[in-house]
C-alpha cells in the first residue's frame, strides 16, 4: 500500500497544470488591493527608477563617451526598464504573495472555493505581471518627458515586459513555495537577484565581461530580456529576439512547472 | 456521476465517507473512518485536539489527498471532482482569513467572485448575509475594527455567499467569549431551521450536546462512537454523576466511595463517581469528610472519559 501511496500523492502535486479562467477572480483581489494603495504605489513606481537615472545616468553618464553607440544616459535609462520590471514582479512573487499565503491565510481561503492552487498561482503571475507592464509604463513615460528616447517603436516594450515579468513572477514563487519566514526571501534577494542584475548588462555592455563570466550570463533571463528591452525603447528591433524570447519562455515554463509543484506540495499536504 | 457507488449512496446524503484512511509519514492520522450525513442535519465530529478531525474535512473537500477510502461531497466524487463540489460547500475555517485589506462588504464580494457570482448577484444579497452576521451597521468598517466575535460571523457570512447546501465549520466558536458562542450557536441554529446541513468539528462538549442531531467521537484518528448525544450518553453512562474535588479525595473516595457506586474514574484531582441512584453517596458526602462535589446529570465528558479513559479537556 505504500508505494501505491507514494505514486498518487507524486501523481497529483508533479501533475501538468490545469490552467483556467478561474484565476481572473485572484487577480481582481490583488488589484482591488493595488487601487486601494495607488497613490503611494505610484511613487515608488516612479521615483525609484527615476534616482538610478538622475544619479547614474546624469551623474556618472557624463564622464562616461558613449556606450554601444549611444549616450551612457540613454544606455541605462532603457536598461533599467527591464531591471525594474524584474524587481517589481520579483517584489510582488515574493512579499507580496508570501504575504497573502502564511501572514494573512488569504490563500487558505482561496482554496476553499472552487479554485485550485492552479488557478491561485497563474493569478498571482498574471498580477505581478500586470503590475510590472505598469512599471515599465511609467518609466516610459519618464523617458520620453525627460527627452531621453522618444521612439514608437518603444510602445513594444509594454508586452515585452508582461512576458519578461511572467518568468520572474514563475521563479520568484519558487523562493515563496519553499520559504519559512521573511528572511529567505530578503537573502534570495541579495545573494541571487542583485547578482544577476549586475551580470545582466543593465549598467554596462556584456562584452565588458571577461569569457568565463559572460558565457554563463548570455543564458539568464535577466540578460535576455535587457536585450529585447533596450533596443525597443530606442526605438531598434532586438538582434535575436526570437533567441530572447524562447530562452524566457523556457526559464518561464520551467519555474512555473517547479513552482506550482512546490506550492502544491505546501499547501495540500 | 460515479456509477459503481451510486447505488450506495442514499439520496439525501450530503456527505459519504468511507473507510477513510490519511498517514503522515508512519503516523495514521485518519485510521479508516466511515460516516454519512443527511440534508438538514448538524453532525458533529467531537474529539481532542490532534485526533484527526481537520484531517478528515480537510480530506472531504479535497484539500488532502486520502491514503484510503472513498469520499462523496454533495454526489461528487472526492478528490477527482472536488472543485465542483466546492461550489455548493462553504467553509468556516478554524483561524480567521479575511482579508485585512477590504472592508466587511468587500470581503463578502470578493469572496463571491471565487464562486463565480457576479458582483451584483453578491450585492443582492449582502443586505441579507450581513443582517445574518448582525453587521448591517460595520459594512464598511475595516477588518482590523472588528471585535472576534464579528471577525466570526463575517467568516460565517462569507461561508453562506455562495447558499451552500453543506456548511463545514471547523471548530468555528474556539477563542471566543461566551457571548460570542451564544451568538454564534443561535446563528447556526437559524441556518439549520432553514433546512442547511451542517458538519462541526469541536472539542467543547456543550457545543457538540447543543447543535449537534448526531456526532462521532474521534480519538487517535478512529471513530469509537457514533450516535445521537441523549441516546449515547443513555446507552454509555450511569444518568448520574457526582464530582469530588479536593485534597484526599482520592483517598477518601477509594476507601469510602466504591462500595457505594458501581463506577468511579479519576483523573487529575477529581474523581468522577456514576450511579443510577447515587443517594447513599450523597448522604455519606453530607456527613463531612470536608470534600467539595458536584452533583449533575451525565454529559458528553463523561462519555469521553469512559471511551478513552481521559479527560477531552486536558488534551492537546
Amino acid at each position: 500500500m505504500s508505494a501505491e501511496t507514494v505514486n498518487a500523492t507524486t501523481d497529483s502535486t508533479w501533475a501538468p497544470p490545469r490552467l483556467s479562467w478561474r484565476f481572473i477572480p485572484v487577480w481582481r483581489r490583488n488589484f482591488l488591493v493595488w487601487q486601494k494603495l495607488f497613490v503611494e504605489r505610484l511613487l515608488t513606481n516612479v521615483v525609484e527608477p527615476l534616482l538610478t537615472i538622475a544619479a547614474f545616468g546624469y551623474g556618472l553618464g557624463s564622464l562616461l563617451p558613449q556606450v554601444d553607440g549611444v549616450s551612457y544616459l540613454q544606455f541605462l535609462a532603457s536598461g533599467s526598464i527591464a531591471m525594474s520590471v524584474m524587481y517589481s514582479a520579483k517584489f510582488e512573487s515574493l512579499w507580496g504573495a508570501f504575504s497573502r499565503m502564511h501572514v494573512q491565510k488569504t490563500w487558505d481561503a482561496i482554496l476553499h472555493t472552487p479554485l485550485a492552487v492552479d488557478d491561485l498561482l497563474l493569478g498571482e503571475m498574471i498580477w505581478a505581471a500586470s503590475k510590472a507592464t505598469f512599471t515599465a509604463f511609467c518609466i516610459l513615460v519618464m523617458i520620453w518627458l525627460l527627452g531621453i528616447a522618444r521612439e514608437p517603436l518603444s510602445v513594444l516594450v509594454l508586452p515585452c515586459a508582461f512576458f519578461i515579468a511572467l518568468v520572474f513572477s514563475a521563479m520568484a514563487l519558487i523562493v515563496n513555495a519553499v520559504a519559512r519566514s521573511y528572511d529567505l526571501l530578503s537573502n534570495y534577494f541579495t545573494v541571487v537577484v542583485m547578482p544577476l542584475v549586475f551580470l545582466s548588462g543593465v549598467y554596462f555592455p556584456l562584452t565588458q565581461l571577461p569569457d568565463w563570466l559572460r558565457t554563463p550570463a548570455e543564458w539568464l533571463p535577466v540578460t535576455a530580456a535587457v536585450n529585447l528591452v533596450r533596443p525597443l525603447a530606442l526605438g531598434r528591433w532586438p538582434v535575436e529576439p526570437a533567441r530572447d524570447l524562447l530562452l524566457l519562455a523556457a526559464w518561464g515554463a520551467v519555474c512555473f512547472a517547479l513552482a506550482l509543484g512546490l506550492t502544491r506540495r505546501r499547501l495540500l499536504k | 456521476m460515479d456509477t459503481v457507488t451510486a447505488p450506495l449512496t442514499i439520496a439525501d446524503e450530503v456527505l459519504g465517507v468511507r473507510d477513510l484512511r490519511k498517514l503522515y509519514g508512519d503516523t495514521l492520522v485518519v485510521d479508516g473512518i466511515s460516516f454519512s450525513i443527511r440534508r438538514g442535519e448538524c453532525y458533529a465530529l467531537l474529539g481532542p485536539n490532534g485526533a484527526g478531525k481537520t484531517t478528515t474535512l480537510r480530506c472531504c473537500l479535497g484539500l488532502t489527498r486520502p491514503d484510503g477510502g472513498t469520499i462523496h461531497l454533495v454526489g461528487e466524487p472526492v478528490p477527482r471532482e472536488a472543485r465542483r463540489a466546492r461550489i455548493r460547500v462553504g467553509v468556516v475555517p478554524q483561524a480567521d482569513n479575511l482579508d485585512p485589506d477590504f472592508t466587511v462588504s468587500e470581503n463578502l464580494v470578493v469572496y463571491g467572485r471565487y464562486y463565480g457570482l457576479p458582483d451584483r448577484e453578491v450585492k443582492r444579497r449582502l443586505p441579507t448575509l450581513l443582517e445574518f452576521a448582525s453587521l448591517g451597521h460595520k459594512k464598511d468598517a475595516r477588518i482590523g475594527e472588528l471585535s472576534g466575535g464579528m471577525k466570526r460571523r463575517l467568516t460565517l457570512a462569507r461561508a453562506l455567499v455562495n447558499d451552500p447546501d453543506l456548511i463545514f465549520m471547523d471548530e468555528p466558536t474556539t477563542g471566543l467569549d461566551p457571548q460570542a458562542r451564544h451568538l454564534i450557536w443561535e446563528r447556526l441554529k437559524a441556518l439549520l431551521a432553514r433546512g442547511k446541513t451542517i458538519l462541526l468539528t469541536t472539542h467543547f462538549m456543550d457545543e457538540a450536546e447543543r447543535l449537534a442531531d448526531r456526532l462521532a467521537v474521534i480519538d487517535h484518528g478512529r471513530m469509537i462512537a457514533e450516535g445521537e448525544p441523549r441516546e449515547l450518553i443513555r446507552e454509555h453512562i450511569e444518568p448520574q454523576v457526582i464530582e469530588i474535588y479536593g485534597d484526599g479525595a482520592r483517598s477518601w473516595a477509594e476507601s469510602v466511595a466504591r462500595p457505594l457506586v458501581p463506577r468511579m474514574e479519576m483523573t487529575g484531582e477529581t474523581v468522577f463517581c456514576y450511579a443510577r441512584d447515587p443517594a447513599a453517596l450523597l448522604d455519606a458526602l453530607e456527613a463531612g469528610p470536608g470534600l467539595r462535589y458536584l452533583h449533575r446529570p451525565a454529559d458528553l465528558e463523561d462519555l469521553f472519559l469512559k471511551l478513552t479513559g481521559r479527560e477531552m479537556r486536558d488534551e492537546s
